[in-house]
């Protein structure tokens, strides 16, 4: 991607113009060309919004939750950002993304940006998607960002336990399966919410939770809080709201929050190289006439030198004329270290 | 965008409750490897761009049963000018007359599916159309 082509598509993304910032995202989700770079000059723009996750089992009221959430927050005068994602059929590759439907007076609301998005399929792929969306959203300045993902445990798909506010969504009627429920909610939720409180058996749930984190080891993060709401008649919505910026407010003054963003950006750095590496692996093995299996066999070379010969060619050419951090340290025109400047310049 | 995935918003503009054929049109999509975004049912054209829009789909596809096509159809066609969306294919499908259909092609439809139709026609059109 050229230049000019790049700085219109910022622009487009800081005016928040739906049709530019919908093309970027899609850029980031394809991993297509220009993508990176993109990421790279969008980088300094992001950090402002607070990042809710939303989780818990198919069907539990996620996206309704969402909704009424994003109304509440809407008449408090916050924009918002919505990431929802569903899972892609490893059959066909295609996806059925439905959580729309249960949004759909928000779409009109130029204060709220939707976007919903397939699970795909490479290693890593949803994550860099999922965090690439998140910093398109944050630089135009949305006050807030919810991702919703389907899950229970610690799968690679329940992205939303990165987000700087984790809420798990359990309902009545997952019958006794209260294995399923304990599985890694002490550690990922921070706020636990029994949906469908207005059908009977919630209670029930909301006792099983209580106990089970009665029983949970304790923990450095405060132990997550539960309530109960019915995102049908949007009881219970504005406490839960509430919960969630207590949450964050909380989470700055104990360090919780950077903790989280540092987790983040960690998952961040990692899925970037997981790709690359992945992608320079298959680039230099499958060149047509490669001979490295013979030589291998020869015993001319081992698999550690080819590694080091592939792990060579990765910084040599996939990351040709990405300056690193000391190369931008050291850059007089580095645009973060000038700003910097101009506000130490202010003290 | 041919280096993504074909991406579809499928949408029941009007104000009838049905939407059985839209959900089985929406489920073979999936199963020809496309993303389908489904919006559900009694969508204003207000609410179909805009979803659209944000969505960055390549296809729209209305399916509509109650008659208003003649109405919500050009209204569609026009708010996607304006939002600088024109590139968007728009198919339709549902209950349209045949003496309709020719008018819905001028203003930009680019195909009306009748009733009767299978699923891979609407798949076929938009592979040839979008070419991925
Ligand atoms: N009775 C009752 N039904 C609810 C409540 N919240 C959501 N539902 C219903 O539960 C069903 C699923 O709701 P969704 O919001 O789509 O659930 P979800 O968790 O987003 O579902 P997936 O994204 O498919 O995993 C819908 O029929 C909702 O109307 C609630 O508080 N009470
Ligand atoms: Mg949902």
């Amino acid at each position: 991607m050229r230049t000019a082509e790049r700085d219109k598509m910022v622009e487009d993304i800081r005016a928040a113009r739906p049709a530019g910032l919908a093309r970027a995202i899609s850029l980031i989700e394809d991993e297509a060309e220009g993508a990176g770079g993109l990421l790279e000059a969008l980088h300094p723009h992001t950090g402002g919004a607070h990042v809710v996750g939303i989780t818990g089992p198919p069907g539990s009221g996620k996206s309704t939750l969402t909704d009424r959430i994003v109304k509440h927050l809407r008449a408090r005068g916050s924009t918002v950002g919505v990431i929802a994602v569903d899972p892609t059929s490893p059959f066909s590759g295609g996806a059925l993304l439905g959580d729309r439907t249960r949004m759909a007076d928000l779409a009109t609301d130029k204060g709220v940006f939707i976007r919903s998005m397939g699970t795909r399929g490479s290693l890593g792929g949803l994550s860099r998607a999922v965090y690439g969306t998140i910093k398109v959203l944050e630089a135009t300045e949305k006050d807030y960002v919810i991702v919703e993902t389907v899950g229970v445990g610690q799968s690679e798909v329940d992205i939303a336990r990165v987000a700087d506010t984790v809420v798990v969504v359990f309902v009545p009627g997952l019958g006794d399966d209260v294995q399923a429920i304990k599985a890694g909610i002490t550690e990922i939720g921070d706020l636990l919410v029994v949906n469908k409180a207005d059908l009977p058996g919630a209670s029930r749930i909301e006792s099983t939770l209580e106990s089970t984190l009665n029983l949970a080891p304790p923990r450095v993060e405060p132990a997550p809080k539960i309530l109960t709401t019915s995102a049908e008649r949007d009881e219970g919505v504005v406490d839960l709201i509430d919960m969630i910026v207590e949450h964050l407010a909380l989470a700055k003054t104990t360090g919780l929050l950077a903790c989280r963003r540092r987790m983040r950006a960690k998952a961040e750095i990692t899925a970037i190289l997981t790709r690359d590496i992945a992608k320079r692996t298959e680039i230099s093995l499958s060149e047509p006439g490669a001979d490295w299996y013979e030589r291998l066999q020869d015993g001319r070379t081992t698999p550690g030198a080819l590694a080091a010969t592939i792990w060579r060619k990765l910084v040599i050419e996939e990351y040709e004329g990405v300056e690193d951090e000391n190369s931008r340290e050291a850059s007089p025109g580095d645009r973060r270290g000038e700003h910097r400047r101009s506000h130490e310049d202010l003290l | 965008m041919s280096e993504g995935r074909i991406r579809v918003l499928i949408a029941k503009p009007g104000l009838d409750g049905h939407d059985r054929g839209a959900k089985v049109l929406a489920r073979a999509m999936r199963d020809a490897g496309f993303e389908v975004i489904y919006s559900g049912l009694r969508q204003t054209p207000e609410q179909i761009v805009s979803a659209a829009v944000q969505e960055d789909v390549d296809v729209i596809g209305l399916s509509i049963l109650s008659g208003a096509h003649n109405h919500l159809f050009p209204r569609i066609l026009e708010l996607l000018e304006e939002a600088d969306a024109e590139d968007i294919l728009v198919i339709a499908g549902g209950v349209i007359p045949e003496e309709d259909i020719a008018g819905l092609e001028d203003l930009g439809v680019s195909r009306v599916f009748t009733p009767g139709t299978s699923t891979s026609d609407a798949i076929d059109f938009i592979r040839e159309r979008i070419g991925a």
